[in-house]
């Protein structure tokens, strides 16, 4: 039997439960299958009107519905179900009393449109102020509505449902914020805090105000015909990232706790490491250096050289920069291995689940680890000649897979990978 | 289970830096000589009825030197850029690179100021016919300033703070209102005691002078309209008063500020932090009690500095609460600072530090009798948070020996 510490002296943490929802279907299975299948979630947007924006493809979750709708209730609800999901696996604890805390990333939260527009109606007559607005706001009618639109409702909902311990946390660490919850997990099981942490990402937010956002930014790809092929990571006609939907779960627990109440292991959060890029709002420092140096404390973390890596679970966000600086990067790195390990990137079919990301592409790199099967990068049809990566272009490939790596960077600087194994080292 | 007490073999953490603009002025002085004068700053006409704390004004090109920077910010993270400056300042680590490139990040954050002039547009042609579908989309996208979005996100606080000061830790940003603050600095805490970390920056900043979040906070009835009064004293007028500051702090073990000379001004000896159901009448109360007896033993000078809103009916349960440890003078930096949500709780810390750094807790300012008079120099102030909606978190800070 394996040590229950890692080569650091910390709990070895292991994974015993997961749950996913994106726009190609709820459950492991489902998403496994499709994924596997070279399948895109992506489509055009039918939950508002598309005139009159740029980008009207995107990866909605249309098939879990939400009333009255609002992107928070469509998070929270998503959440609920993969959390559902990964305690049926991990079968830990009793019903609605999880032995531990919850660590929830989940985008930020505002008042949304519906709602802004129904304040609006209320006013009854035009020309109003912003005051007017205001006037109406109090008296208990929309109560509701304050409940709905505060940050910490989501992971105070999820915290009674599921009966976690403690001040649930609700983070964002933009596009990181799905790597940051999983490694405040690992972080409080190997300080010895909890046998188990419950690690949560959510991202409902494919609304018009979030999508123009992002377009005015030129984050976005705008080839919308056919939406199927809009997300083409590592290829050089790749114009921007498609926005999407989706929720993970995890159940951590410590290798010695899982073991003791005979829960199958799934997999191990070997390393976690963050750097923090000074740089600029949106774009990376032009040496790399800060996500550089995110891998190399990754592995430093996991206690492993970059020759032990078989295989990346890349950010690969599409974008014309982010590919290319994560192949410089990467490079940097791994040297010569950078051209050698499989990479994919999975949001080249179920687009870019934003806070979401960091915690559905860990559990589609447990995945790989279980079914020593590499999901593909689809749309891979014209290879950037400068981004030498071993692409799994457009269909799988079975390998032996030990240890991936799995990247998500961030607005605001933020840089996060992760390490998993199949087996404690 | 997710509490944060120093443990044996577990390293004390030391607050060596306290950075704060708040409506009663920018720095430790300026704050301190207001609360000595029981000075108010509220503004009563500005957001009538509703009232609120401005922040008195400052000159953000001390912290935030290019003019770009600040363009790039909504007043929120200028507050807040300006505080994390101040507080790195008072920790005398500004501009050390070997320190600010490794030094982590916790901060507390909600979102940032929506353009009212964008929303009330639509709405309002919306009210005049304009219903083409694609109405909204069109004046969005023509509409809204490109980096308004950036000056929105909540964890661009944090990534304004490294880009001006170029820091290169870690950085994580917890939402999540008032107890989010409490969250940070127990996360913070925990990793520095726990030898993960050695230094962090930890606090949050709030603009309350905000017509959106008045409308947010009106959704439940929690704004305090028409007067002003005392937290303690607004139990048959209840609500609280937004308020705008920014307190970041810098928390370091006990040996990484010895090694450099650095002086502390208390110690954060523990933060615990829960969520109470408060689905009955004295749920919250319970918790707070619970929380009080997590907390290391007090047997020195106590004192609690409380983060009370003035909402109900937080506030009268949190008041059942305090009047069980009766010995302890309490202090409501609501009344003073106005309610800063994610801000209040690292606020009360940087004044719980400060009181005891400066041998005196600040005189009370309540008419109810809540408050009463300290004599002496306190050893030990809890900081105590509960949120106006959900979540507790308190906290221990203590002379060091």
């Amino acid at each position: 039997m394996t040590a229950p510490r890692d080569k650091l002296g910390r709990p070895v943490v292991v994974v015993t439960g997961m749950g996913i929802t994106t726009s190609l279907g709820a459950g492991k299975a489902d998403n496994w299958s499709k994924l596997v299948a070279g399948e895109s979630g992506i489509r055009t947007i039918t939950r508002f009107p598309i005139d009159g924006l740029k980008t009207t493809m995107a990866g909605t979750v249309d098939f879990v519905s939400v009333d009255p709708f609002s992107s928070t209730g469509l998070s929270e609800r998503m959440a609920e179900l993969v959390t559902q999901e990964a305690l049926e696996q991990a079968g830990i604890g009793a019903r609605g009393d999880f032995p531990g805390p919850l660590f929830l990333a989940v985008a930020p939260v505002e008042v949304e449109w519906p709602q802004r527009r129904e304040l609006g109606r209320a006013v009854g007559s035009p020309d109003f102020t912003y005051d007017d607005l205001l006037r109406i706001s109090g008296g208990g009618k929309y109560s509701a509505y304050h409940h709905r639109f505060m940050f910490g409702s989501v992971a105070a909902h999820l915290a009674e449902t599921f009966g976690t311990k403690g001040s649930p946390i609700s983070l964002s660490t933009a596009c990181a914020s799905g790597a940051t919850s999983i490694q405040l997990g690992v972080e409080a099981i190997r300080r010895g805090e909890t046998d188990a942490a419950l690690c949560v990402a959510t991202d409902g937010t494919v609304n018009p105000e979030a999508l123009v956002r992002f377009s005015l930014l030129s984050a976005l790809s705008t080839q919308n015909d056919p939406p199927q092929a809009a997300s083409r990571p590592f290829s050089k006609n790749r114009d921007g990232f498609v926005m999407a939907e989706g929720a993970g779960a995890l159940v951590l627990e410590s290798y010695e706790a899982a073991v003791a109440r005979g829960a199958k292991i799934l997999g191990v959060i070997a390393g976690c490491g963050e750097l923090t890029d000074s740089f600029h709002r949106t774009r990376s420092s032009p040496d790399g250096k800060p996500i550089i140096g995110c891998m190399n404390k990754t592995l430093a973390d996991a206690g492993m050289t970059p020759d032990q890596i078989d295989h990346i679970n890349a950010h690969g966000t599409a974008t014309p920069e982010n590919d290319k600086m994560e192949f410089n990067t990467t490079s940097a790195v791994f040297g010569d291995l950078a051209q050698k390990i499989p990479v994919t990137s999975n949001k080249s079919m179920v687009g870019h689940t934003i806070s979401a990301a960091g915690a559905v592409e860990a559990i589609f790199s447990l995945l790989t680890l279980e079914h020593q099967r590499i999901p593909p990068t689809i749309n891979y049809e014209t290879p950037d000649p400068t981004i030498l990566f071993n692409v799994v272009g457009n269909k799988a490939r079975d390998a032996r897979v030990t240890a991936v790596m799995s990247n998500s960077f961030g607005f605001g600087g933020q840089n996060a990978s992760l390490i998993l194994t199949r087996e404690p080292a | 289970m997710t509490d944060t007490a120093s443990k044996p073999g577990q390293t004390e953490v030391w607050i060596t830096g306290i950075g704060l603009a708040t409506s009663l002025g920018e720095g430790l002085d300026a704050n301190w000589a207001a609360l000595q004068e029981k000075r108010i700053n509220v503004d009563e006409k500005g957001f009538a009825p509703f009232i609120v704390h401005p922040l008195l004004p400052v000159s953000f090109d001390s912290q935030i030197p290019k003019k770009g920077d600040q363009r790039q910010m909504e007043a929120w993270q200028r507050i807040g850029v300006y505080a994390a400056g101040l507080a790195l300042d008072s920790a005398g680590i500004k501009g050390n690179k070997d320190i600010l490139s490794k030094i982590d990040m916790v901060v507390a954050a909600g979102g940032g100021e929506r353009d009212l002039n964008v929303d009330t547009g639509v709405l309002n042609a919306e009210a005049k016919g304009a219903n083409a579908p694609g109405f909204l989309n069109e004046r969005l996208m023509s509409d809204l300033r490109p980096t308004l979005f950036l000056a929105q996100l909540s964890n661009l606080l944090a990534g304004n703070i490294a880009i001006v000061n170029g820091l290169g830790g870690t950085s994580r940003t917890f939402m999540g209102e008032e107890v989010a603050g409490a969250d940070a600095l127990r996360i913070a805490l925990s990793r520095i005691a726990s030898g993960e970390s050695d230094i962090a920056l930890v606090g949050g900043s709030h603009n309350g002078e905000r017509k959106d979040l008045l409308v947010l906070y009106e959704f439940g009835d929690f704004n305090l309209k028409n007067k002003f009064a005392p937290v303690w004293a607004r139990k048959d007028h209840a609500g609280f008063a937004l308020g705008s500051a920014g307190a970041f702090l810098v928390l370091e073990s006990k040996a990484h500020a010895e090694a450099r000379g650095a002086k502390p001004y208390a110690k954060l000896s523990s933060v615990v932090t829960d969520l109470a159901r408060r689905k009955q009448s004295g749920d919250m109360e319970a918790t707070l009690e619970k929380l009080w007896d997590k907390l290391p033993r007090r047997e020195g000078k106590g004192a609690v500095i409380s983060g009370a809103s003035g909402a109900e009916p937080a506030t009268s349960e949190e008041r059942d609460f305090l009047k069980k440890h009766a010995d302890f003078p309490v202090r409501a930096t609501g009344t003073m600072f106005g309610h800063t949500m994610e801000t209040q709780f690292p606020l009360g810390i940087a004044l719980a530090a400060l009181s005891i750094s400066r041998g005196a807790l600040f005189p009370p300012n309540d008419s109810t009798g809540t408050e009463i008079e300290m004599q002496g120099a306190p050893t030990q102030i809890v900081v105590v948070g509960a949120g106006h909606w959900r979540g507790e978190g308190m906290a221990l800070v203590e002379a060091v020996d």
